[in-house]
């Protein structure tokens, strides 16, 4: 029964979290927020409903977290049971705890954290790490999948379905989400939960909380005959038949044993306080760990980027800081809060949002910025906004967006096509919603772009359009602290009235 | 009696024949193109459907232009995730008239696509042209992928002499070019000639190649548009093509038609010269498009008609 019950409320809430990444079309629009509810972004948010409801839910119940509300927990499952289905004989046999190595990644965890290197929080966090797999390895897939349907359906005429661009958000995040994949599927494969019970910071936290829960699995020693059937069921390795004893650190409550037992023998259940026993893990040899790691994440952005890109016809220019989302704030702001789950770049209808590398230096690997590459940043847009769980971005109203300098726009008059070729452009200031770009006489009844940056939202329409290569003619210097750009003049509405056609 | 009075007499005249004797007047229309057919038309004072249905009916009906069995694609303006109030893209209104009509005419399927600037979807959506065209039976389609495009051939372009073109055109049997007459930052106006940039997959080759030289250049396609109708109901006369406020938009209600695309752009022109000084010569398009013989701007020498209503 209780097994029935978790594995419906994982269905359910794995579902409802991998639909949310991987749709592109507007269909999850209203589907209810999971990721809220997970515990690392709840945390960096300061929800403090969500964590305290977790912390007590962990305390009277033991890691129930782990087995229906972690997506990466889930997925494991997904694929320990497949690993099942294609090899009936696989059993799960007990292993003891590696104490050191779980505290260890913790505190290491916590410490580069601390120190500016969110991107060890970001690659361990398990609902982190299952968005940007999702995002970077099944999406794609989901996409081809749409695409192939789309081309029938569009052949015979109907587009409901309709094509959508599959492109690589960014090399090392792509890489990540394959060697998350990789890893975490294939540790899952052959050994059920061993990431969540050695490598994973959040299984480590509710491990040791765990121990202090009120209700957990017990052996009864007085019917158990130490057949081992319970152990080999075990998917997280937590339990040793011949002794009777189960390690409840690394349990996560999928109850798959309690059924199995033929003896009624093990059973979930009220227990009260026990005393767990505790070993201080070597805390010297964490520290230098953990300095080491520390040191090697606060090495500067610029000691590792190779800028050198090749002088090309036209003028050279590099951007000075990268674009932080809306509603970022700062890109202070956003490395102290984002752990690069990219749930932003899934609903960023604009395709605006990609993964960085080093710009914003080493710790805020994967993290995401603006990149007018694929599109620009709507005006009234304020989807990221709105849906990032671990407040990295704040919620922006439509106003409030519009008032908002994420950058702002330069302008390279040696590179504009005016300028070289003497034609007509005004591709940027065409796509300018507040004309920070507009359009002032050159010569020959030509015009030229103008701009003013104070009203300029950097939004990246001018700089995504601008047909210039390899060095646009124009584009947006990032904010590093987000301000507030200056209203724009409204032109004097005056009522015209038209009597003739005028020819 | 001056010119104008003597044809309009004469329309007069004709079209109350017609009521009695259509077959005798079809052939004496084919026979006197001045006394029953119109280069183009204007009409000035009413509301987007209702300036269609009168203008059409002065080129005898949309049944000139599209056939029954025919597939027809209405190309509007979609550019800007804009409402209809701010003026951005071709009135939903006038939309839902253009294809129903088609229908009535008898066309076999009426497609409304355009390749837009902002999030395609947000255009489609926010323009009220998506609903309202699905509405009055029209099929929408994407436009936002490299996919939904094919390469063609422009042997009398200047610049621009291969493009890839959106599939709905290249397909169709007839297809009605429907812009809304904007104030353009870069091309000067916005009209039927360059609201062809949304047929087009890269519209960053004409910024790079002398834009008003390329739309010209795209306006030479084997398959012209059987008929452009501009949408004046409510105009950009500054900061366009995109706007920036309801500042910039006029509430001019007008609307012009005609085959001729490059006389009804200039017509427009000059109707958007009232209110916002725009001589014809910076509309560099027009006189590049006249060159190309894809159409006249001397439209004092063309047959016009003038509605108001």
């Amino acid at each position: 029964m209780l097994k029935k019950i978790r594995l419906l409320l994982a269905l359910v809430i794995g579902f409802t979290i991998t639909c949310c990444f991987l749709d592109f079309a507007g269909l999850t629009d209203g589907w209810p927020n999971l990721a809220r509810w997970q515990f690392v972004p709840a945390l960096l948010a300061g929800s403090l409903v969500v964590v305290i409801t977790l912390l007590v839910l962990t305390l009277l119940f033991g890691r129930i977290y782990c087995s229906v509300i972690c997506p990466l927990g889930i997925f494991q499952d997904v694929i320990a049971w497949i690993s099942k289905k294609t090899n009936r004989k696989k059993k799960y046999a007990f292993s003891r705890e590696k104490r050191l190595l779980r505290y260890g990644i913790l505190g290491i965890v916590i410490l580069a954290f601390l120190l500016g290197g969110t991107v060890l929080l970001s690659l361990l966090d398990p609902y982190s790490a299952f968005g940007r797999m999702t995002v970077n390895v099944f999406r794609p897939v989901y996409q081809g999948a749409n695409n192939l349907l789309a081309g029938v359906f569009n052949h015979f005429g109907n587009y409901t379905f309709y094509h959508v661009q599959i492109y690589v958000l960014s090399t090392a995040s792509l890489l990540i989400g394959l060697l998350t994949f990789g890893a975490v599927g294939w540790l899952a494969w052959k050994h059920g939960r061993t990431w969540c019970n050695t490598l994973c910071p959040v299984g480590t936290l509710w491990g040791f909380l765990s121990r202090y829960s009120l209700w957990k699995v017990t052996i009864d020693r007085q019917n158990c005959i130490s057949c081992g059937l319970c152990e080999r069921k075990c998917k997280a390795a937590c339990i040793d038949s011949r002794e009777g004893q189960i390690d409840h650190s690394r349990c996560v409550d999928c109850f798959d044993c309690l059924s199995t037992c033929h003896k009624q023998a093990i059973h979930y259940r009220f227990l009260g306080k026990t005393k767990p026993t505790e070993t201080s893990p070597d805390s010297s040899k964490r520290q230098f760990v953990a300095t080491l790691a520390a040191l090697s994440l606060s090495i500067p952005a610029k000691a590792l980027t190779q800028a050198a890109p090749l002088s090309n016809s036209n003028k050279a220019w590099h951007k000075q800081h990268p674009l932080s989302p809306p509603g970022s704030r700062s890109a202070e702001h956003l490395l102290a809060h984002c752990t690069a789950c990219h749930l932003c770049i899934a609903k960023c209808p604009s395709r605006v949002l990609k993964p960085a590398l080093f710009e914003y230096g080493a710790g805020g690997m994967m993290q995401p910025k603006m990149d007018f590459e694929h599109g620009f940043c709507n005006f009234d847009c304020t989807v990221c906004s709105e849906v990032c769980p671990n407040g990295a971005l704040l919620p922006l109203s439509k106003e409030e967006k519009h008032k908002l300098q994420m950058g702002r726009v330069v302008f390279v008059i040696d590179n504009c096509i005016v300028h070289t070729d003497e034609t007509s452009c005004g591709a940027c200031s065409e796509h300018c919603p507040t004309q920070a770009v507009s359009m002032v006489p050159y010569k020959n009844g030509l015009t030229i772009p103008s701009v003013n940056p104070d009203i300029c939202v950097g939004c990246g329409g001018c700089e995504y359009v601008c047909p210039v290569r390899p060095f646009r003619a124009i584009y947006i210097e990032g904010n590093p602290v987000h301000q507030q750009a200056k209203a724009f003049q409204e032109a004097e509405r005056k009522e015209v009235i038209l009597d003739d056609f005028g020819f | 009696m001056d010119r104008r009075e003597f044809l309009k007499a004469l329309a007069l005249t004709g079209a109350a024949v017609t009521m009695k004797w259509d077959g005798v007047m079809d052939i004496m229309a084919q026979e006197n193109h001045t006394s029953g057919t119109y280069d183009l038309v204007a009409v000035m004072g009413g509301e987007p459907a209702e300036m269609f249905r009168k203008a059409i009916a002065e080129f005898g009906g949309i049944g000139k232009f599209v056939k029954a069995g025919q597939k027809v694609v209405v190309k509007p303006n979609i550019g800007w995730d804009k409402v209809p109030e701010l003026a951005g893209n071709t009135n939903p209104e006038l939309i839902t008239e253009i294809i129903r009509q088609c229908f009535d005419a008898g066309a076999k399927e009426v497609v409304v696509f355009d390749h837009t600037c902002d999030d395609w979807r947000k255009c489609y959506q926010n323009s009220g042209i998506e609903e309202a065209a699905k509405a009055a039976g029209a099929k929408v389609m994407p436009a936002h992928e490299e996919s939904y495009y094919r390469e063609i051939e422009l042997p009398r372009a200047k610049n621009l002499k291969k493009a890839k073109v959106h599939t709905a055109i290249l397909d169709c049997d007839v297809w009605i070019n429907v812009p809304i007459l904007k104030n353009h930052g870069g091309a000067k106006m916005t009209i039927s000639m360059k609201n062809h940039m949304g047929i087009v997959w890269d519209r960053g080759f004409f910024h790079s190649n002398d834009l008003q030289q390329c739309i010209a250049d795209i306006c030479t396609i084997h398959k012209p548009a059987v008929l452009n109708v501009v949408d004046a109901y409510r105009i950009l006369k500054t900061n366009g093509p995109r706007g920036k406020s309801e500042a910039d938009v006029v509430l001019t209600k007008g609307l012009f038609m005609s085959p001729d695309i490059v006389a009804v752009d200039t017509a427009a022109t000059k109707f958007f010269n009232q209110i916002e000084k725009m001589p014809l010569e910076v509309v560099g398009h027009l006189a590049k498009g006249e060159e190309l013989k894809i159409g006249t701007m001397d439209i004092d020498r063309l047959n016009i008609k003038r509605i108001k209503i």
